[in-house]
């Protein structure tokens, strides 16, 4: 059933959020950390554990895709819903600041790219699947 | 009019999936008219929905972009911090841990370079600005990683309400920049695989401004750009208010 692979996507995010928050505690900031990082990987882990079982047919897995492929229009709302006018209107202080920590992150991102070996590129998309999602 | 707007704020939910939709539909096309599709149809939306943000910001002077509107609200439960992490999720089903046992420790490594250097550049910016006491400067620092470290640290380390201020501008600042700027940058920082998609969430770790720019540039990346981002405000939380904070009173003094 769909439900099931929604209420499992859902037990994912809450035990994930949970470790996040403690483990916040435990470090001693107001803040979760890595929280959505658990949740992922208790999803990958639960789901590929379902799946060797049988129990998480085709129709659960629907639940579970529904949601990811909802992800692009929420992120659209989301930058529907940013505070936009206080970003530009932060001055120029606050644009520059951001951008460069923009730039010097972006600078490092071939850097650590390189450790360990560099990686090959995704096979590229076909342009309807791109715009499909 | 008056019934319309009153149906519209009682189903916010569905008024936001249909305005969402809409402006995908638009934004696909324009993509293939003005764009040939070289730019993608997401990046567009994103980047038409932080125009439409700024228009509801500046109309209504609230803080929530277009869902200041009523008739829009509901559109800061679609984009809200639970359905988006909640979709974030989804997006790691079938993702290959593998990959990300490999890219683990350039991972890990970071998300404590990416707050330092966030940091940093954050303030150098304030001390060019200013802003040359080292509680303001941290503030500043802070917020260039993000809006939420921004004001932890500063009420840490007493900065002045003004400075808080400012660094969460700064936040703000880099999380549309990153929204806008990812797909711009990213052939140019070879941002085509899971490896550097962890790299650089763990680098920028502005939550929204990562899902949304690697939403506009390769939505197989997300979850890998997720996983690190989701540390990063924690670790500046962490390290802003005490070691950076303290290492950096010891070279400005004061």
């Amino acid at each position: 059933m769909v439900i099931h692979g929604v209420a499992a996507l859902a037990l994912c995010m809450l035990a994930g959020t949970l470790v996040g928050e403690v483990l916040g505690a435990a470090v001693g900031v107001d803040a979760n950390v890595g929280g959505v990082g658990f949740a992922m990987i208790m999803l990958v882990l639960a789901t590929s554990w379902l799946r060797r079982k049988g129990w998480f047919p085709e129709p659960s897995e629907q639940g579970v895709l529904f949601w990811s492929a909802l992800y692009i229009p929420i992120v659209i709302a989301m930058a529907a819903t940013q505070n936009v006018v206080k970003a530009v209107t932060g001055g120029p202080m606050a644009i520059l600041a951001g951008l460069a920590a923009l730039v010097a992150g972006g600078a490092l991102v071939p850097v650590l790219g390189r450790m360990g070996g560099t990686a090959e590129p995704l096979p590229p998309q076909a342009a309807e699947e791109k715009q499909e999602v | 009019m008056d019934t319309l707007v009153s149906v519209f704020e009682d189903n916010g939910l569905l008024v936001a999936f249909a305005l969402i939709g809409g402006l995908m539909m638009l934004s696909g096309r324009l993509s293939k008219a003005l764009t040939r599709g070289r730019l993608q149809g997401s990046a567009i939306a994103i980047l038409l929905g932080l125009v439409l943000a700024y228009w509801g910001g500046a109309a209504t002077g609230g803080e929530d972009g277009l869902a200041d509107f009523a008739a829009f609200s509901g559109l800061s439960l679609m984009g809200g911090a639970m359905l988006r992490d909640f979709a974030i999720v989804a997006t790691a089903y079938g993702v290959d841990l593998q990959q990300i046992k490999q890219a683990g420790p350039a991972g890990a490594l970071s998300v404590l370079l990416g707050v330092l250097v966030s940091f940093v550049a954050g303030s150098v910016v304030a001390a060019a600005f200013g802003y040359t006491d080292a509680a303001s400067m941290a503030t500043i620092g802070a917020g260039a990683a993000t809006y939420i470290v921004g004001p932890v640290t500063g009420t840490a380390v007493g900065a002045s309400s003004e400075v808080i201020a400012l660094s969460v501008a700064a936040g703000l600042v880099k999380s549309v920049v990153v929204m806008v700027g990812t797909p711009l940058i990213a052939p140019l920082i070879g941002l085509n695989n899971p490896k550097t998609a962890m790299a650089f969430g763990g680098l920028m770790g502005t939550t929204s401004g990562v899902a949304g720019g690697l939403a506009a540039t390769d939505k197989r990346l997300v979850p890998y750009g997720a996983m690190t981002a989701t540390f990063y405000t924690g670790v500046g939380c962490l390290l802003g208010p005490s070691l950076l904070y303290v290492t950096l009173r010891a070279i400005v003094g004061g």
